[in-house]
């Protein structure tokens, strides 16, 4: 049968012998209690938690789905129980602030429970992972007041979040959003309008759900810069504390989708619903954005999470499957033995660990930039994470969602049939592809926005970081074909980079052209890069060496050579995709 | 009760497949995953549930092993326990000489009750606490499936080969644990974090006045022989001059 299990012993390879989080926290006052057995205790019970309660509600969470009932959302069989052992187990709150109830743990370990929360299973992690979005937006912005009255119970599970940003005709664009918010006597406001695809908009699993809506005051400006964000419960807080009167908001229908079938996906009314302000008015997307990087990181390792759960059944299933001969054998033999499939896990593997590094790499800059003493610390952080975030997003969930179509391919007609799981994976991943800013939208972010961002100064920073590991590992005869792999395709990631910045491909048509092809680049180019620190990390003959190495090789042998025909394509510039009139198509 | 005992003992992790070093001279443990022995943390679960309905006051945990056993320690502490002691040595003790240390630690804290794993998943003894309770001259009931407390005393169900066998013991008492006691709760977050903030001893066997020389000698520690791939023979005569020239039968 299928199961799960926390990758705990790769997460802290990386985060003790790659990244040397120890040394990293020791300079932040906040963090220098974080040692490595604190975060392996709770990265030990978190997968605990997830292989154990959440992981068997997967799949039959799946085939019931929610459904609406009388107007309120009904969660699948088993949902709102663990539910409430996940908050009751304080889970939603790690790296929550401890002035409201929070642990105060760093993003490094919140990123990586997500990840066992996706895996695990994808439906119930966006509960807490959107709730942990509203809780740092409302942080970040609003008033003491609101803060007091909803940090905790949110922080603590007790209520839990909803973003109602999407309109039918407001999706990438959010300037042509219509949904209106008329000031009261008593300072609050009044919302109505209709939102789309609001991810646990509703549900049976809290006692209140707390919606952050944009909407548009009577004097606002057209477009982007005449959004505001405010804050509505579906419940009106007593002066107790307690949830009171219904606040005039309603499911007007669950989406039907593709995947993640046991999460509720509304259509929400907001009938005159009571609202407060959240921040400056007009400056409502800016305040959401604040918390965007977070997002984008989450929604990427909800690919990542994906893939691996694809992998460990894939894998398990090829060790144990007997079907043909291997070359040299006389008798049927595992799967494994075939060089085809070999080929499918290894892609699978060789992206989700140099994901899992890239994504752990950017979190701890994210805890730099939050808790570092020294400004220039957090100003160099800041730029990093900001580069990283939309190739994040955008390659860990187009690689994630490529995984679980070979984790589906190497179980063959049993990765197309329910009984394994394979095929939900393929259903589910396709989401992140989609959500938080479509990856198409992350690309552009990346080319037309931070590329050139402060000067260019977060993408020469990394660049110097990969220059740095290169001549690390020069003197390292082992590892000399893989720096060279790495070696080239960073080459080609430079050469393409000049020629979008300020060479013959610098026109918004040409950078807007190239955008997808060179986020791949650029991913890979640092998948390479962490897979040769990945590799100076290990020591000695252990089994975690003889794969570290081996998939690394890999990576570099059949991957890496990606970049040179992404720099040939996108070196063709964007003729051949803006010759077709429009009309034509 | 005022106060339970639960020694804990830290293993290689059930998961992990074991590998035998190359000079034979025991188990690899180096760089491998290691966990609190499974019927040790259903003592653990068993003391937490005692004391969280009213039956004791304090939960004291004892590990004996090498200073890495403070993450076992700590576990048991995240799961519930008050304090504990690292009695801390470098060789892995034979079980008398356990049992030994624990009459110490015993004389030390006069518990009114005693929880120990019935063994430990990776020598499977089986010896400790029936030793114990031999050297303190202290009642015993091993493989425990229920316990409750009835008075001052105490009330186990045994597995045994035959079905069930219940016990009434006087306390003080030393009960060791069968699988079916309970089932291990998953640890809250914010004890995880308090767990790092308890009280956490550590000592030595010396401190003890207990020499933990090992008596026994070991010879070669071989990883079973791997299965030999088998014939196909055609007819049951075949198989039966087979069976014969191979002195099977």
């Amino acid at each position: 049968m299928p199961s799960y299990k926390a990758p705990v012993d790769e997460m802290m390879f990386l985060l003790r012998d790659v990244l040397d989080v120890r040394s990293v926290f020791a300079d932040m006052p906040e963090q220098a209690d974080t040692d490595e057995d604190t975060i392996q205790s709770v990265l030990e019970e978190a997968g605990r938690f997830c292989s154990d309660i959440l992981y068997p509600l997967n799949m039959t969470g799946d085939v019931e789905g929610c459904r609406l009932e009388n107007g309120a959302v009904i969660t699948p069989k088993g949902f709102a129980a663990a539910y409430h052992a996940f908050s009751e187990a304080g889970w939603g709150g790690l790296s929550a602030s401890p002035d409201y109830g929070g642990q105060g743990l760093p993003r490094t370990i919140q990123i990586l429970v997500d990840e066992m929360l996706s895996a695990s299973n994808l439906s119930f992690g966006l509960f807490p992972g959107l709730t942990r979005g509203a809780v740092e937006t409302i942080e970040a912005h609003a008033t003491d007041n609101l803060k007091t009255l909803y940090l905790p119970k949110m922080i603590a599970g007790t209520w839990t979040g909803a973003m109602a940003l999407t309109e039918s005709n407001a999706g990438s664009d959010l300037g042509l959003l219509k949904t209106t918010a008329k000031p009261r006597d008593d300072g609050s406001y009044t919302i109505t309008g209709t939102k789309i695809f609001i991810s646990s908009g509703d549900h049976d699993m809290a006692e209140n759900v707390i919606h952050l809506v944009l909407a548009r005051l009577p004097d606002a400006p057209a477009g982007t810069k005449g959004i505001s964000l405010f804050l509505c419960p579906k419940f009106l807080v007593r002066g107790d504390g307690k949830p009171g009167v219904h606040n005039n908001i309603s499911v007007g229908a669950l989406e039907h989708k593709m995947g993640i079938h046991a999460q509720p996906t509304c259509v929400m009314n907001y009938d005159g619903s009571q609202g407060w302000l959240i921040g400056t008015p007009h400056r409502g997307l800016a305040a959401m954005f604040t918390m965007m990087n977070a997002e984008r990181l989450f929604v990427g390792v909800q690919g990542l999470g994906v893939a691996d759960a694809s992998y460990q059944t894939a894998a398990t299933y090829a060790l144990e499957r007997l079907q043909g001969r291997a070359p040299n054998s006389n008798t049927t033999s595992p799967i494994i033995a075939h060089p085809d499939v070999r080929r499918m896990l290894l892609s699978m593997r060789a992206f989700i660990e140099a994901g899992r590094a890239l994504t752990l790499f950017t979190a701890l800059e994210m805890d730099k930039e939050k808790f570092h003493p020294d400004p220039a610390m957090r100003h160099a952080a800041a730029g990093l994470v900001a580069l990283l975030t939309p190739v994040i997003k955008a390659a860990l969930t187009d690689f994630g969602f490529e995984a679980t179509v070979q984790g589906q391919q190497v179980l063959g007609g049993h990765g197309y049939i329910r009984e394994w799981g394979q095929e939900q994976y393929v259903r589910d991943a396709r989401i992140a592809m989609i959500y938080e800013g479509t990856n198409g939208i992350q690309a552009q972010d990346l080319v037309l926005r931070k590329l050139t961002l402060d000067d260019g100064q977060p993408v020469a920073h990394l660049f110097g970081l990969i220059r740095k590991t290169l001549n690390t590992a020069e003197p390292v005869p082992e590892l000399a074909s893989i720096r060279h792999a790495v070696q080239n395709a960073f080459t080609h990631l430079e050469t393409v980079t000049k020629r979008l910045t300020d060479g013959d491909l610098s026109s918004t048509e040409e950078r807007n052209a190239a955008a997808v092809d060179y986020l791949r680049l650029f991913a890979l180019t640092c998948f390479g890069w962490l897979w040769l620190k990945m590799t100076l990390a290990t020591r000695d003959n252990s089994d975690q060496a003889i794969r570290k190495l081996a998939t690394a090789q890999f990576f570099a042998d059949r991957i890496l050579p990606q970049t040179a025909s992404l720099a040939s394509q996108i070196g063709t510039g964007s003729a051949a995709i803006m010759a077709l009139p429009a009309e034509l198509f | 009760m005022k106060t339970i005992l639960v020694p804990v003992k830290m293993v290689l992790d059930a998961n992990v497949r074991p590998r035998v070093r190359a000079d034979e001279t025991g188990v690899d443990l180096s760089g491998m995953r290691l966990s609190i022995n499974p019927f040790c943390e259903i003592a653990v679960e068993e003391a937490v549930r005692l004391k969280e309905a009213g039956q004791a006051e304090e939960i004291v945990v004892v590990s004996i092993g090498p200073a890495k056993a403070q993450d076992t320690l700590r576990q048991a502490l995240a799961m519930g326990a008050d304090r504990a002691l690292l009695i801390e040595t470098a060789d892995s003790p034979e079980p008398l000489a356990i049992a030994k240390l624990l009459r110490a630690v015993v004389e030390q804290e006069k518990p009114d009750l005693v929880i120990l794993g019935k063994q430990a998943v990776d020598d499977d003894c089986n010896q400790t606490g029936q030793m114990l309770a031999s050297l303190l001259d202290w009642p015993q009931a091993t493989f425990a499936s229920a316990i409750s407390v009835e008075g001052d005393r105490l009330r186990v169900t045994r597995e045994v080969d035959a079905g069930l066998q219940i016990l009434s013991v006087p306390l003080p008492a030393i009960v060791t644990t069968d699988l079916r006691l309970n089932e291990p709760r998953h640890c809250a977050l914010p004890n995880i974090m308090k767990a790092r903030k308890k009280p956490l001893t550590v000592s030595n066997p010396a401190d003890y006045g207990v020499d933990t020389a090992r008596r026994l000698t070991v010879i070669a520690v071989r990883p079973p022989a791997t299965r030999k791939a088998g014939i196909r023979v055609s007819t049951a005569a075949e198989l039966v001059s087979d069976l014969r020239q191979t002195g099977v039968l």
